[in-house]
């Protein structure tokens, strides 16, 4: 790639990001406004992760790259041969072997190290958009720590639901005190944020926004005392590898209702094929009423 | 609307009318474009005038866009215009997206479904990064490879999820009403959905991604996803009274995009999806799903949403989508004004005059000497 | 300030312009009373709850609060933080018109509950109860939690208001025209039943109003304001059955003749 900076970006950009990253580690959920650059993909598909993970890329690293928790999904290939075109760095499929992961909407299944970093897509950084759109007026909740109306949307759901009905992008308190979207990774994947050994980046290119979680920090997901948060799967085990406990996707397999479920996760499937495990392959007809849909899942420490 | 015939200088306006077609033309000696060169290489042009033109036609499309320099909105006025005089000869029966001829059909909802995610001839993977090989006219592109040819089925993602009850139905249309048709009757409010979902289908693209842009960023928000988007060809049928049959009298490539939005529903009332739909000329994702999102949000009504958001302010979006109303008007401006003017000139001078005299008083009452400013003003005493 | 009061202010003056909205007031407020600031549209008494309660700033004065522990503070010198901290907890504020102050796509527990909330009630079951509890105070059919407010009528949306202000038992409340707007069969029922809750929860108030029957009816002490002048002040008793200035004395007849 003639005529272009490592990583692409320029080096006073990249040190400009890193400055905006060491804040926000420093100030773990808070949401770090910084001078997004126009990338060659668009807003609204990783350009703030991509920044991101440019600023910190360096010539010896591996780089992951998952969208859905799959690495060969149409934009984590293009983004992943983006950086090996501008950076040259190696790549790979491999959870073990990565040194940064770059994720869109799941966080894999494999527990991640000290020495590993994560890189998340945020379409919208701001946990309150929903309730209130001006930005100025959220900058003054989140200073002032008024997260009340958040409390009452949690509340209003138990009250139509008789649950909390956020399934993904689920709301959650990092450090004790600020209120932070996590990006729409399902609820699911909520609790693997809580004392994750590895850094965990946040980039929002066209919000203009990141944010962090230091390594061992504290991440609670809203609830109350007696709705605790429950994460939500599907009941299936995975028809490739057997998997019952990895978050799975519904495939449609043809218009009469049937059904396969296959783990979202990519490479830990096939690591657990590999491995010998195997699932039934077979699709499943679906009841004319919905399984239920929290058979297992985490609870909160 | 009628126009202010703008007197003086005839000569001048037929002086401009002669510049305008040599600015056009540009430089003699590059060669013309021909209206095959624009059809072929700027189809998205051509869709877009198509679609707020409400006309489609893609070799006068092609035309108004040369004829207008490029400027879109001009070539989409150019081929309204035209379409007023086009005598009707009847109207197709509704297209059937269905049986549609697919280039492209893509679910972000589904990993796999049958029929497969095409992606089609799509911008959507490819790095923004200008190739100057471009620049340099030369071979044509090597040949994409070719698949085989196969009739998979395609079954519409509204419809898997209609077999598990789990999206609301496709509205309730009564088969015997006729749906609305703004290009006869003036907007009426309330206005249904079939005359609302014609005007965003005539709509500025512009406007339309805005206003679906500001859903997503919390002003009157219902969680999209994209059900579906196809691009592909659909033929146009029409019932001749005389046959009384229907005959395919064309093809036409339509972009169709299927919202899946917030569910509704209660402890009591199982909870069911919600639908956006989108539906333009041409290819143009990003108006069928700015569409959509403004027609969800503009139902409001239908699921008991307070509308304090613009893109659920059905007269507000309605009124400003048609983008040759707007220009029109917001252009108008540019027309003599000056009879209206004179009469501002005179009223804000007179308040001057006015403002000045009070201000001269009030100073000069400041330096009257003291003891006159402090005798009490006369008291009216009501016993 | 004396060693009671809850609220003191001096000396508070304040212009829009020319026009004096506030010219050199004083007020105290004593703990558990009902103070009344009457006068007509443009007396300034709209401005002195505004600013006696943060919400605006004066020209020159000061306004002194007294918490819980008897330490004083200066409301206007007061950190944001802290002034919004006190709005929800210690202070209410019953607007005149109840929509300005609720939730309107918010049921109506979630409207009660939300100060509970906001102050770290974490037990949606208790919320609810409180919020059910409260309900059954302000006389609205608790079998109601869960309904939308924009299906109350004016009545209930006030008394909804009154409740999600009192849930965290504030000892000092601003009402401005709680009861304008309404019509007077329902006014009198409102009137009640604030009167029934400030005794019994012993609320100091500040109320505002061009309703001089209102200000009989709910306060101990009334003050007359007139063109951003307060004129007269006493017990609301005496000051109405025997006015001592011109004005209180025109306002009170002009009551009578109607």
């Amino acid at each position: 790639m003639n005529g272009y900076n490592f990583a692409y970006l320029d080096e006073q950009t990249k040190r400009m990001i890193r400055r905006a990253l060491l804040k926000a580690v420093a100030i773990p959920g808070h949401q770090v406004p910084f001078g997004s650059r126009e990338m060659p993909l668009p807003y609204g598909w990783g350009t703030g992760g991509i920044q991101v993970t440019a600023s910190v890329l360096g010539a010896g690293d591996t780089l992951k790259v998952i969208d859905q928790g799959a690495d060969d999904t149409t934009n984590a290939v293009s983004i992943r041969r983006f950086f090996a075109r501008t950076a040259g760095v190696a790549t790979t499929t491999d959870t073990n072997d990565a040194t940064i992961i770059q994720t869109r909407h799941r966080i894999p299944e494999k527990a991640l190290r000290e020495d590993q970093i994560i890189v998340y897509q945020v379409p919208q950084p701001e946990p309150l958009s929903k309730l209130e759109p001006s930005r100025a007026e959220t900058r003054r909740m989140h200073a002032l720590a008024e997260y009340g109306s958040m409390h009452v949307r949690l509340y209003e759901d138990i009250t139509r639901f008789g649950h909390i009905a956020i399934s993904y992008d689920y709301p959650v308190m990092v450090n004790h005190r600020y209120l932070m979207a996590p990006s729409p990774i399902p609820a699911f994947d909520n609790p693997k944020m809580h004392m994750m050994p590895a850094l965990q980046l946040f980039g929002a290119g066209r919000e203009k926004r990141i944010y962090a979680i230091p390594p061992y920090t504290d991440v609670r997901s809203l609830d109350f005392d007696d709705h605790p948060f429950r994460t939500t799967r599907a009941p299936q085990c995975c028809a490739l590898c057997g998997a019952d406990d990895s978050y799975l996707d519904e495939v449609v397999t043809d218009d009469q209702g049937g059904r396969m479920f296959v783990c979202s996760d990519t490479d830990h499937c096939e690591t657990r094929q590999a491995e010998g495990h195997t699932g039934t392959g077979e699709p499943v007809v679906k009841e004319a009423t919905a399984a239920g849909s929290e058979a297992r899942g985490g609870e909160q420490a | 609307m009628a126009y202010v015939a703008v007197k003086g200088g005839e000569r001048a306006i037929d002086n401009a009318h002669a510049w305008l077609a040599e600015d056009r033309r540009g430089d003699p000696a590059v060669p013309e474009l021909s209206l095959a060169q624009i059809q072929e290489q700027l189809g998205r042009s051509v869709d877009r005038v198509m679609a707020e033109g409400s006309l489609y036609d893609p070799h006068l499309a092609a035309l108004a866009i040369k004829q207008a320099q490029g400027d879109i909105i001009e070539a989409a006025f150019l081929l309204r215009a035209y379409r007023t005089t086009l005598p009707r000869f009847g109207y197709a029966t509704p297209a059937d997206t269905a049986a549609m001829q697919i280039r492209r059909r893509i679910s972000a909802v589904y990993k796999d479904l049958p029929g497969g995610q095409v992606l089609g001839p799509t911008y959507d993977y490819t790095h923004r990064l200008l190739d100057f090989m471009l620049a340099a006219e030369g071979k044509p592109p090597a040949p994409a490879p070719l698949a085989e040819a196969t009739e998979p089925t395609m079954p519409r993602v509204s419809d898997i999820l209609r077999g598990e009850d789990l999206i609301e139905g496709d509205g309730n249309p009564n088969p015997a009403q006729e749906p609305g048709d703004l290009t006869r009757e003036p907007l009426a409010f309330p206005a249904s959905r079939d005359v609302r979902l014609q005007a965003l289908a005539r709509g500025d693209e512009g406007f339309l991604l805005a206003m679906g842009y500001s859903t997503q960023r919390g002003y009157g928000g219902n969680h999209p996803f994209v059900g579906e988007i196809r691009v592909g060809e659909v033929s146009v049928e029409i019932v001749p009274p005389e046959l009384g049959f229907a005959i395919d009298i064309g093809d036409v490539t339509l972009t169709e995009c299927q919202m899946v939005n917030q569910f509704k529903g209660s402890k009591t009332k199982p909870p069911q999806f919600t639908r956006g739909y989108g539906l333009v000329f041409g290819h143009a994702e990003r108006k069928a799903m700015g569409m959509a999102l403004v027609d969800r949000a503009m139902r409001h009504d239908e699921f008991a949403e307070e509308p304090n958001a613009p893109a659920q302010n059905v007269e507000f979006v309605l009124y400003h989508s048609d983008n040759i109303e707007g220009t029109g008007f917001v252009e108008h401006l540019k027309l003599p004004h000056y009879v209206d003017f004179q009469s501002e000139l005179e009223t804000i001078r007179r308040m001057r005059r006015e403002a000045e005299a009070n201000n001269a008083a009030a100073a000069l009452q400041e330096t009257a000497p003291a003891a006159e400013r402090e005798a009490p003003l006369p008291q009216d005493k009501v016993q | 300030m004396t060693e009671e009061t809850l609220l003191s202010a001096r000396g508070l003056s304040l212009h829009f312009g020319k026009v004096p909205a506030l010219v050199n007031v004083d007020a105290d407020l004593w703990p558990g009373e009902v103070l009344a600031v009457v006068g007509e549209s443009g007396s300034g008494k709209t401005t002195l709850l505004n600013v006696l309660s943060g919400r605006m700033r004066a020209d020159a004065g000061v306004t002194w609060y007294r918490d819980p522990q008897s330490r004083l503070h200066d409301v206007h010198a007061m950190p944001a933080p802290a002034l919004r901290a006190l709005h929800r907890s210690d202070w209410g504020f019953v607007h005149q018109n109840p929509r300005d102050n609720l939730r309107m796509s918010v049921s109506a527990g979630g409207n009660v509950g939300e100060r509970l909330m906001a102050a770290g009630n974490r037990h949606y079951g208790r919320i609810r109860e409180a919020a059910i509890d409260w309900l059954a105070q302000v006389e609205i059919d608790p079998a109601r939690v869960d309904d939308m407010p924009r299906t109350f009528s004016g009545g209930m949306l006030q008394r909804l208001q009154i409740a999600r202000t009192l849930v965290t038992h504030p000892r000092l409340v601003f009402m401005d025209e709680p009861t304008g707007g309404l019509d007077v069969s329902v006014q009198a029922r409102l009137l009640d039943l604030i009167r029934s809750l400030v005794a019994r929860l012993n609320i100091a108030v500040v109320l505002v109003t061009h309703d001089l029957a209102v200000a009989r009816l709910l306060a101990h002490r009334i003050m007359v304001m007139q063109r951003g002048e307060v004129v007269e002040t006493g017990l609301t008793d005496q000051v109405l059955d025997d006015p001592q200035h011109a004005y209180t004395q025109l306002l009170v007849s002009s009551v009578l003749q109607a």
